[in-house]
């Protein structure tokens, strides 16, 4: 099944040119591969690439994806120029790209931009299937993001993922009674309650924050078996769990500290390293930011920093979901075979294991061979992050993924839902409506 | 002036064209008239009537971004009439453009008489003044944003923790009243330094003779303010009021680097929401039919300031009675 015209087997050049590297680091050799028929693509002739990227999340993030890069030209004789672009824009560029037909021939870019612009994609099925058989299978979101909707074909191939479980202060838990994070609701919310009352209260942000707040309402509908859409992508969100979630949101926000709906995407970050807060949601730059300080009494929030899943209320997995790339080929694209290759090449082991390392935990990854590596291991700080894609949760869960989710996502939709009721402006009848409301307008256009 | 550039023209008629054809063009008063024009008509169409063109096309879309869409009539604007999200940015916008302009024209005002006074170190207090409008708005929208953090408010910590005046941090915009009023101020401050100076140099225009002529008859300070100041400074009231209006009415930094619209849309402005919706949200149908919407509250707006304000017959060109 892997072998059609289009590739070949390992060449001998590319052998050579390999065989030391695989040497070279220690890394890959945490790495189970299964013997399956080795992919590749032949270049085509003067081939060249241009690569948009998001902009790092830290330095290795992106010396070794540009070493990898100069691996893959000096083995292939491709040139190739990658562009990091701001986290706000790629999207948008994806859209330019996407529409003109002209640009990037790979953009690594958002998880729905596959499902949105798949007509102009090049189908990435074979190596879709070779890296999941030889590298132990795809987590669920990846597999989510990288095929089509309800069926066997790989739009994209996702990269990573960026999740984001609790973050809390180890000795204020104990403090308040709880060696870990409680894994039913009432026992998070009599955490949170206790955590007040030794006046280290916990937040999460209900503000327009786009990541945190929307990672926070995706939590509370999740936790209770509530979604946005069904699986035809009909709008759901006016049910009975949403009613739970709501209510639930109103008492937890009793033990928070005031201001969380002020709290734009900094707000959890700034009030957990001033110390004001002891349990919040976020991505590991928190923690990250923290260590690396060169304030010791930072350093010390740092060392008392851990990292668990949100509570799972009814759900079976912790309802979190994790900002997620991959990476897509355009149609246009004079030389799709060189960015076929290029994707492998950078998915595989020799190349992946490292760069992932290097990002620190920042990106989970999506193939699940790489996630017995040993860093995952070395800082238990970082377990929780270590599986940020095996979840079956996505914005706009369980719909089909479309441009519309994101849409409510950066309207807000869901945050302002709980926002108007938390706040007891809003009735959860009304505000399940009016969010329902919004959301169908997107729906409906998308 | 018509017959100061008629007069060479009709003489050089009578001379027999020397350069042919494209001399007579030139002389051709129509062509003359429209050559002329045509840069400024250039302009205007690259840079204002197509955008507003495309605007008003982009409402009766559907695009989003990534899709050109199709026309859908005036669908967004009915969705829209349905949607208490956008009454309430209408409502928030007029109320914000109301209240915010009357505290920066009484405050301004305020500040231009007293600058208007011989007071030490006049030019550097007048240069100081203008800072609020120098400092690029995103910049003190986030040094607004800092101060009226829940967490880290520079005004509660004076209040609670230097002067124990009160036991809790003020949740400045965690309530939707009190967000729009921290926005309003916020606003204020930095709309005076416009106002103020505008007005200043309106007052210097008027003639200090007319000051000396009333209080040789006795006028007191407040017939001097009320008889003098403030029919003269009225054409420049009118001005710059039309102008703080429209900036105030279309005012989109200040909001959106403090609160995103936040808490739960209840200070959104129609700018804010406008942008929230066509880029983030990515409907640019939708969001242009909120920008669009703009356009009559604007004119009515305008209209109403330059209008009620300063319809003077001497704006007219007549003698006052």
């Amino acid at each position: 099944m892997l072998i059609t015209r289009r590739n070949t087997l390992l060449g001998s050049a590319a052998l050579g040119a390999s065989v030391p590297l695989v040497g070279a680091r220690a890394a890959v050799d945490d790495v189970p591969t299964a013997n399956v028929k080795p992919l590749q693509y032949k270049p085509e002739p003067g081939a060249s690439l241009h690569i948009l990227r998001p902009a790092k999340f830290v330095d290795p993030d992106e010396t070794i994806w540009r070493a990898n890069t100069k691996k893959f030209s000096d083995t292939t004789g491709v040139e190739v120029k990658v562009d990091l672009v701001g986290w706000e824009d790629i999207a948008s560029q994806t859209a330019v790209v996407a529409n003109t037909g002209a640009g990037a021939d790979v953009i690594v870019g958002f998880g729905p931009s596959a499902h949105i612009y798949q007509s102009k994609l090049i189908d990435l099925t074979e190596l879709g299937e070779y890296l999941g058989a030889k590298y132990g299978g795809w987590y669920q979101l990846g597999q989510i993001y990288g095929r089509k909707w309800g069926g066997k074909e790989w739009l994209g191939i996702p990269m990573g993922g960026t999740g984001g479980p609790a973050v809390y202060r180890q000795s204020w838990v104990k403090e308040a009674g709880y060696d870990h994070i409680p894994r039913d609701l009432p026992g998070f919310l009599d955490l949170c309650t206790k955590l007040q009352k030794i006046g280290h209260p916990s937040g999460f942000s209900l503000g327009h924050a786009v990541g945190d707040g929307n990672a926070y309402a995706a939590f509370l509908l999740w936790s209770h078996g509530a979604y946005l859409v069904d699986e035809k992508g009909k709008i759901a969100l006016d049910s009975k769990e949403t009613q739970q979630a709501m209510k639930y949101a109103v008492e937890l926000q009793k033990t928070l500290i005031p201001g969380t709906l002020t709290w734009n995407d900094v707000g959890n970050n700034q009030a957990y390293t001033a110390g004001q807060i002891s349990l919040t949601q976020n991505g590991v730059s928190l923690y990250y930011s923290l260590k690396n300080s060169s304030d010791p009494a930072l350093k010390a929030i740092a060392a008392d920093t851990m990292h668990e899943p949100m509570p799972l209320g009814v759900s079976k997995v912790r309802p979190e979901t994790c900002l997620a790339i991959s990476a897509t080929v355009f149609k246009h694209t004079k030389f799709p075979n060189a960015a076929k290759e290029y994707i492998r090449f950078m998915m595989e082991a020799e190349q992946y294991g490292p760069w992932l390392e290097g990002c620190l935990g920042y990106w989970c990854q999506p193939l699940k061979a790489y996630s017995s590596m040993k860093f995952w291991q070395q800082d238990p700080k970082l377990t929780a992050y270590a599986t940020s894609m095996d979840t079956p949760y996505y914005h706009g869960y369980k719909g089909p993924i479309s441009a519309a989710a994101a849409a409510v996502l950066n309207n807000y939709t869901l945050v302002d839902m709980f926002a108007s009721v938390v706040t007891g402006n809003t009735t959860p009848q009304e505000a399940a409506k009016l969010a329902a409301r919004q959301a169908e307008r997107y729906y409906k256009t998308a | 002036m018509g017959t100061a550039i008629q007069a060479p023209a009709r003489d050089h008629r009578f001379v027999p064209a020397p350069g042919g054809w494209l001399t007579r063009l030139f002389d051709y008063k129509p062509f003359l008239v429209f050559l002329c024009l045509l840069p400024t008509v250039g302009l205007l169409t690259v840079f204002l009537t197509y955008p507003l063109g495309l605007g008003i096309w982009l409402s009766m879309t559907d695009s989003t971004i990534g899709q050109a869409g199709d026309f859908i009539g005036l669908e967004n604007f009915q969705d829209l009439w349905d949607d208490p999200v956008f009454w309430m940015s209408v409502t928030n916008t007029i109320f914000y453009t109301t209240v915010a302009t009357a505290g920066k024209f009484a405050l301004g005002l305020w500040l231009a008489l007293l600058l208007n006074n011989n007071i030490p170190f006049k030019a550097f207090l007048r240069a100081i003044v203008l800072l609020p409008w120098i400092v690029p708005t995103v910049l003190s929208a986030i040094a607004w944003w800092w101060i009226y953090s829940p967490q880290f408010s520079i005004v509660s910590y004076l209040l609670v923790d230097v002067l124990h005046l009160s036991d809790r941090y003020f949740d400045f915009l965690g309530t939707p009243w009190a967000a729009r009023c921290s926005l309003i101020v916020a606003n204020v401050w930095r709309g005076i330094p416009f106002v103020a100076i505008t007005l200043l140099a309106g007052l210097q225009t008027i003639s200090p003779s007319l000051y000396e002529a009333a209080l040789l008859d006795g006028a007191t300070g407040w017939q001097r303010f009320r008889r003098i100041t403030v029919p003269l400074l009225l054409p420049i009231l009118s001005v710059a009021l039309t102008l703080s209006v429209l900036f105030t009415f279309s005012d989109f930094q200040l909001v959106y680097a403090i609160t995103r619209g936040g808490p739960f849309n209840t200070t959104h402005l129609m700018a804010t929401l406008a942008f929230q919706r066509a880029i983030p949200g990515a409907q640019l149908g939708e969001g242009a039919a909120i920008a669009v919407s703009m356009i009559p509250f604007l004119i009515v707006a305008t209209l109403l300031c330059f209008f009620g304000v300063g319809r003077r017959k001497w704006q007219q060109g007549e003698a006052n009675d």
